[in-house]
């Protein structure tokens, strides 16, 4: 018995020691590729659908955060984006990104310069508000999160040319999101009320159209392996402005974390019509890094 | 844990009988040599904390099982070499910890065993463990699985089980 009670002793100063530690922060601790990737819009997701996950690697213990650099390159058209999200506490993300969409020699065929580039800021912030997508397997509830985009365009005159109404906007979304580990898939829904011409990027609301509307934005992908998800990706748009048919898109695309600072994702994409060329398709590349 | 222990305690010494041994054999660990007394528990399939899987396709992609033994030492082993999460078994009886993680995970995959150790709250009970230190432990049962090269997917139904867990093991 003395023996137990030395050790009875000796135990209780370890628990002692651990209680010391209780509100301690410790960066990382959620497992590879369960923040998802950063998106065109610069929130954690698939490549071009918002998720209700949050970025960065860290546990409600912590805090994460990633930089991106993502690269479109479509027949008449190029696109790039690059920036930044932080997650706290697994529980609210806060990102921003820098669009561009570079028009090029197309440029010229549209009236407005060759190399004419729209440049368009979005501000978002995203709530977990219930939910965990990883843990609970005994349950079909996914992880929800409700966010917000600010986005600022820079071509308002042309975009009031175009018929755009305005150079800014909110968008407003819900997403649901679920790794079903057992089929070794993630399932994404997201619900935005938008009134964003191609993202933003050509302005918000138009003369055919300017309220907000209800758009669907839906991911599906399989985990090949613990670094590697392949998946398809699909995103209604609104269809605000007249004379430039605007599409919804599609993609498919492998993730690759190479470890939990960086990974990669490429994709081919499916963006439609823009200002009135067809058949926007090429490739989508994207580079994060973070902890 | 500790709670459990000093319940342990406190009933040993207030025991009418002074024998040690016979005392003992009202434990579970009675019959476990070379583990240390817990105080006495409802033993249930329940306190696996999952059910069991139907079938025996997991059974056998885990090799049945001589397989899941090297798997439950393999992540042990790993886990106590890991110093992010050594500290957590320093004052763990490791012998039954083996044991009832060798029966749990044999019982889950519907291997021919009952699990005869505590509930997963019980069995975390002041433990101190954080998110990250459940996801530690998930990436060292990973890499133990690899190694007994279970399959991706078959590794992830039965990580599937786990994880719900966490509600339990997590206290902060």
């Amino acid at each position: 018995m003395r023996a137990l009670s030395a050790a009875l002793l000796g135990a209780s100063l370890v628990v002692g020691a651990h209680a010391a530690q209780a509100d301690e922060l410790r960066p990382g601790g959620k497992l590879l590729l369960t923040q998802g990737v950063s998106n065109v819009e610069g929130a954690a997701g698939g490549g071009i659908a918002s998720w209700a996950l949050i970025s960065g690697y860290e546990t409600r213990d912590g805090i994460g955060g990633n930089l991106h650099a993502t690269y479109v390159n479509l027949p008449d058209y190029e696109f790039r984006a690059v920036g930044g999200a932080v997650g706290f506490r697994d529980r609210v993300e806060l990102s921003y990104t820098r669009q561009d969409f570079d028009t090029g020699a197309t440029g010229a065929k549209l009236g407005l310069g060759s190399g004419f580039t729209f440049h368009q800021d979005v501000v978002g912030a995203k709530l977990r508000v219930l939910g965990d997508a990883v843990y609970n397997q005994d349950s079909w509830v996914p992880q929800v999160a409700v966010g917000a985009q600010y986005k600022k365009a820079d071509r308002g005159a042309v975009i009031g040319l175009l018929g755009g109404k305005h150079d800014s906007g909110v968008d407003w979304y819900v997403a649901a999101t679920k790794v079903l580990l057992d089929q070794s898939l993630v399932l994404s829904g997201a619900v935005r009320a938008t009134k964003a011409n191609q993202t933003g990027l050509l302005g918000f609301g138009g003369n055919k159209h300017d309220g907000y509307q209800a758009e669907f934005e839906g991911s599906a992908a399989l985990l090949l392996t613990r670094k590697i998800a392949v998946g398809v990706e699909y995103r209604t748009k609104p269809d605000n402005l007249a004379g430039l048919k605007e599409n919804n898109w599609a993609d498919a695309f492998v993730a690759y974390a190479i470890n939990k600072t960086v990974s990669v994702t490429a994709a081919y994409v499916d963006l439609g019509e823009i200002a009135t060329f067809k058949g926007q398709r090429g490739v989508y590349l994207s580079l994060q890094a973070g902890f | 844990m500790i709670q459990a222990l000093i319940l342990a305690a406190a009933m040993a010494t207030a025991a009418p009988t002074p024998s040690g041994p016979t005392f003992k054999i009202e434990h579970p660990s009675a019959t476990h040599p070379g583990e240390e007394e817990v105080a006495p528990y409802a033993a249930s399939p329940a306190n696996a904390g999952a059910v069991e899987f139907e079938g025996d396709a997991l059974w056998k992609a885990f090799h049945e099982k001589a397989g899941v033994d090297r798997v439950v030492d393999d992540l042990v082993d790993r886990s106590l070499a890991n110093p992010a999460i050594s500290d957590i078994f320093k004052s763990h009886d490791m012998v039954r910890l083996r044991r009832t993680l060798k029966e749990q995970f044999c019982y889950l995959l519907n291997g021919p065993c009952d699990y005869s150790g505590r509930d997963m709250k019980a069995a975390h009970k002041d433990m101190g463990l954080q998110n990250t230190d459940f996801n530690i432990l998930v990436e060292e049962l990973q890499a133990a699985m690899d190694h007994e090269k279970i399959g991706f997917r078959d590794q992830n139904r039965f990580l599937a089980k786990l994880a719900p867990m966490q509600r339990q093991a997590v206290e902060r």
